[in-house]
């Protein structure tokens, strides 16, 4: 036992004694998150568009104003014919295009109905379509101002209630899904160098001929780095709450325990990534290039699952991000226990025991 | 001169002599534009939703009706009790809970209207947004369908008007993500592939000693330079062109502009790239040291290019930002060109700054990289 | 500077931060010369050599290596010097053939004159079987002997050896010696640091470096009759004591 301390030791020195990796191992996730949180967001507000009015009569003048004043739009031209749609979505400013028929008044009062046509560059389909629904609904209104004087249809009026997040705010989504994808990543990294390190630096011999077995020395490996990603973690946290103001309606504790499962998760993946490569190179191109965008796309932290195709859906199940995920927003945004996230933890503990297993076989191969 | 030659000889052979990372450079990254590419999208479906029918009427049931054939909702649960509901909700098994009040049918012949309770998952706004969108759609369509009979009959003079609104989606008529997220996740590739390589190359020979020997003979900063980066602009451009066909072939990708324009940017692109891997390897002592530092700006160069969220919704200080993160041009010239079939005098202004930002940044590079301590 | 004076170094200093590497050290070399530049790991060996190889700029003090000067004309200086580092730096993913004519492009032979080279530095070495391997597979000794001859093949006056025989066993090292006597005999001069003073025997003047300063400077003989010694080991021990 006590060699094993000894060997834990040495690595926390190791560590603490690189200065400039230490600084970016704190520092870079925290500029990170403080850079995400303010600027990653789904929220659409000051688009360019352009307005193509053929009537200029009161009522598009009264649409137009109404979409002027929202905070959505800013009117950046007012185009003539047809042909400048093109130019100017080729130009790439303009983002939708209003299309008001000729006459747009008077067919309103003679046949009850007149076309507006939503035109958007939709190579941001996203984007193309939140602008639609947002002209749809400015539209919307208008109409039933006009309407009100008339006794109307049967209306079921919905009354929508949002729950966790009252006001829609896009932080609550992408903060907790920023948090776990930068733990993830910086654990996995961090972890992954180690063991090829000492290969390459030839240090490896004087691990394989120590008394130690390969259990002690891969869990004495990822140990110090627990330490350090939950000072990152804790950081993160603080940050949510006080600068983004996510709140953390469940218990602290439990989230906090959660962190240390899901930060041994990463960093046993690291190790698994370090045991199967051959060198430095190899195993930072793979837990670079290998986990960044499969991290950041399955899961779930930008793009709903449910809304993936099945096959993606079965994959990202091995993403161990996607999990932590559920079980932050979970305690953070719905304020569950245990009780409720139980599978989850569940599969982390699972998780981490078969990347730790498949390392230790890994090592162990290598001792033959 | 010939010097360069030799440089870039020996770099070649290192690279594909390397077969542990052969797969990494090259099959790992088109893998992964065609498995991951289905994953980005943000269209709103399958949504798991439930409800709560305490009226038991025709009038309720063809109204829950209405949503189980929407594609938008998968209606799955039905429960008895609001506390089970909440417990399901919290628990992740649904996300949308409709709520009958009872004496619905009644109520509504009576007096004409009345509320429903609609209980959404708001935890991702936007999504939340678009449910409520869509739900809200789906009730208008019913009230209209419930009233018809009577406004035949009435001979109100003063009629409803109807303002239509028909969206049009150019470039993208059936608003397939996939024609936009692909060749953007492509540009994402090919910019972590060439970054990192760059980045620990010259690392890696500070680390062996072989640089010091290097810095020994009476070479050229520049013609050294030029000879390591130029193979790492060949796997840039090699990775570009299979992508590209991969999109064409697998995903339909529409290319409306010219190939030859994107070739073009993309070769004054890469050197950015390249230029910025080896400013780093200039500053950093170790791989390890090198790989965090080309990781932090490449996870703020992803999430920041307008791929995922876009820039326009950023605050104008991001917004500024992003005029130094050169994944943001590539990826606008790309949709410009590939869909919109932009031509060059509309791509000018970015292809001025990335120009312009390949020199400066090249410039940088080779300043700092000292033969002499 | 003298016609067969080869190295000249005047006071030459190195200082990092507060710590001072280097310590005014004075000394030249000649023509044909093998000049042993010994001391103790950390004394400033190593230090001292690099600003003289043009890659690390002194902090004071005025040297210069085959007639150009160390501060502004080190492009130069590498053109005439061949150089071996402590870690042989040869590249171990490519083969010796491949190395061979790397380093023989980068100053700039000819393809003749690297091919005949090539040729020549594997027969004399008696490579020929392991001429396509990679020399990362190669035992420590051979990489030792490839990567001094890979530091001669632009036939440069100087070549500078920084602890050329680290880890190598007794036989390998004589014949690595006699290699060396070889290229001094054509004229090169040898400028070679070491901290096995068993090797200090070999050459024809050495100077003992601790901490950072010179502390003897002459033939192995007149040091051992100076220092009242039967080995330079002995004369190191001395000296390290005083």
């Amino acid at each position: 036992m006590k060699r094993f301390i000894g060997f834990v030791q040495k690595e926390f020195y190791h560590i603490f004694r690189d200065r400039r990796s230490l600084f970016i191992l704190f520092g870079m996730p925290l500029a990170q998150i403080m850079l995400f949180g303010f600027a990653i967001t789904n929220e659409i507000n000051n688009v360019d568009i352009a307005i193509l009015d053929r009537s200029q009569d009161a009522s598009t003048k009264e649409i137009i104003s109404k979409i002027s004043a929202s905070e959505y739009f800013s009117i950046l031209q007012y185009i003539k014919e047809e042909a400048e749609i093109e130019d100017a979505f080729k130009k790439g400013k303009v983002k939708a295009v209003l299309y008001f028929e000729k006459d747009f008044s008077k067919k309103l009062i003679k046949e009850n109905t007149a076309k507006v046509q939503i035109v958007t560059d939709a190579t941001d389909p996203n984007v193309a379509n939140t602008i639609s629904n947002y002209i749809n609904s400015i539209l919307s209104h208008y109409q039933e101002e006009q309407n009100r004087a008339i006794t109307q249809d049967y209306q079921i009026i919905p009354q929508s209630r949002m729950v966790y997040n009252a006001e829609l705010k896009s932080v609550y989504m992408f903060v907790p899904g920023v948090m776990t994808v930068i733990l993830m990543l910086v654990s996995a990294m961090m972890t992954s160098i180690s063991i090829t390190r000492e290969k390459e630096l030839g240090t490896m011999e004087i691990l394989l001929v120590s008394p130690l077995n390969p259990v002690q020395v891969i869990i004495g490996k990822v140990f110090p780095y627990i330490f350090l990603s939950l000072i990152n973690a804790a950081a993160i946290v603080i940050l949510s709450i006080f600068v983004f103001h996510v709140p953390v309606k469940g218990s602290l504790f439990l989230l906090g325990l959660e962190s240390v499962l899901f930060i041994v998760t990463s960093l046993a993946l690291g190790i698994l990534i370090s045991t199967i490569s051959a060198t430095q190179q190899t195993a930072m191109m793979i837990s670079l290039m290998g986990l960044m965008l499969p991290v950041i796309l399955l899961s779930g932290f930008i793009f709903p699952i449910s809304s993936m195709p099945v096959p993606l859906q079965v994959i990202s199940n091995i993403v161990p991000a996607k999990w932590f995920i559920i079980i932050v927003k979970g305690i953070m945004l719905k304020g569950v226990g245990i009780h409720i996230v139980w599978k989850e933890t569940l599969v982390l503990l699972g998780m981490t025991l078969l990347f730790i297993g498949l390392s230790v076989k890994k090592y162990k191969i290598r001792l033959e | 001169m010939r010097v360069i030659l030799y440089i870039i000889n020996k770099e070649f052979r290192q690279i594909f002599r390397n077969k542990g990372m052969l797969p990494i450079i090259f099959i790992l990254p088109l893998l992964q534009l065609v498995i991951l590419s289905n994953a980005a999208t943000y269209e709103i479906n399958n949504i798991s939703f439930g409800y709560i029918d305490n009226d038991h009427t025709h009038t309720s049931r063809a109204l829950i009706d209405k949503f189980r054939a929407s594609t938008f909702f998968d209606v799955s649960q039905v429960f008895p009790h609001p506390k089970e509901s909440d417990l399901a909700m919290l628990q992740g098994k649904v996300d949308v809970v409709l709520t009958i009040p009872e004496h619905f049918e009644r109520d509504l012949w009576k007096d004409k209207n009345i509320d429903l309770g609609v209980t959404i998952n708001a935890i991702d706004g936007a999504a939340a947004g678009v449910e409520n969108v869509y739900i809200t759609q789906i009730i208008k369509t019913f009230n209209k369908n419930l009233a018809v009979d009577l406004v035949q009959l009435s001979n109100n003079k003063a009629q409803p008007v109807k303002i239509e609104g028909i969206p049009l989606f150019w470039y993208n008529k059936t608003l397939n993500y996939k024609t936009f997220m692909v060749p953007g996740i492509l540009v994402l590739l090919v910019t972590m592939i060439t970054l990192f390589l760059s980045g620990m190359n010259i690392v890696r020979e500070k680390e062996m000693g072989t640089l010091e020997q290097i810095n020994v003979t009476p070479i050229k900063k520049h013609h050294f330079i030029i000879g390591k980066l130029f193979p790492f602009w060949v796997i840039g451009m090699g990775l570009l062109t299979i992508g590209l066909v991969l999109a064409k072939l697998i995903f339909a990708v529409p290319m409306l502009g010219s190939l030859a324009l994107m070739y073009f940017y993309t070769s004054i692109y890469i050197l950015v790239i390249l230029g910025m891997g080896l400013f780093i390897s200039n500053y950093t002592d170790t791989q390890q040291q090198a790989m965090f530092i080309a990781w932090f700006f490449v996870v703020i160069f992803i999430l920041m290019s307008g791929l995922f969220t876009p820039i326009e919704s950023m605050p104008k200080w991001a917004q500024f930002l992003t005029e130094f993160n050169p994944i943001k041009y590539f990826v606008e010239i790309m949709r410009m060109v590939m869909l919109k079939g932009s031509g060059l005098y509309d791509i000018l202004p970015q292809l001025i700054k990335t120009t312009l930002y390949a020199v400066v940044m090249n410039a940088m590079a080779v300043w700092s990289y000292k033969k002499v301590s | 500077m003298k016609e067969d004076t080869v190295i000249q170094v005047e006071g030459l200093t190195k200082v990092f931060g507060d710590f001072t590497a280097v310590n005014k050290i004075s000394f030249h070399v000649k023509k044909g010369e093998i000049f042993g530049f010994l001391g103790a790991n950390g004394a400033g060996k190593t230090t001292a050599m690099k600003m003289l190889i043009g890659i690390s700029a002194p902090s004071s003090g005025s040297a210069h290596v085959a007639g150009f000067d160390v501060y502004s004309q080190t492009e130069n200086i590498k053109k005439s010097i061949g150089y071996m580092s402590q870690k042989f730096a040869l590249y171990d993913d490519l083969t010796v053939k491949e190395n061979i004519r790397f380093f023989g492009g980068i100053y700039g032979l000819s393809k003749d004159k690297i091919s005949q080279k090539s040729s020549q530095l594997i027969e004399e070495l008696g490579l020929e079987k392991v001429a396509k391997s990679l020399v990362g597979s190669l035992p420590l000794g051979w990489k030792q002997k490839i990567a001094f001859s890979v530091s001669l093949l632009h036939d440069p006056k100087i070549v500078f050896l920084d602890e050329p025989t680290g880890g190598v066993d007794p036989i390998t090292r004589r014949q690595f010696w006699e290699m060396i006597y070889k290229a001094a005999n054509n004229g090169t001069t040898i400028f070679v640091t070491t901290h096995y003073m068993d090797e200090a025997e070999y050459c024809d003047r050495v100077s003992i470096m601790v901490d950072g300063n010179i502390e003897a400077l002459d033939t192995p003989k007149n040091l051992k009759t100076h220092f009242g010694s039967d080995s330079m080991n002995d004369v190191f021990l001395k000296l390290a004591r005083s």
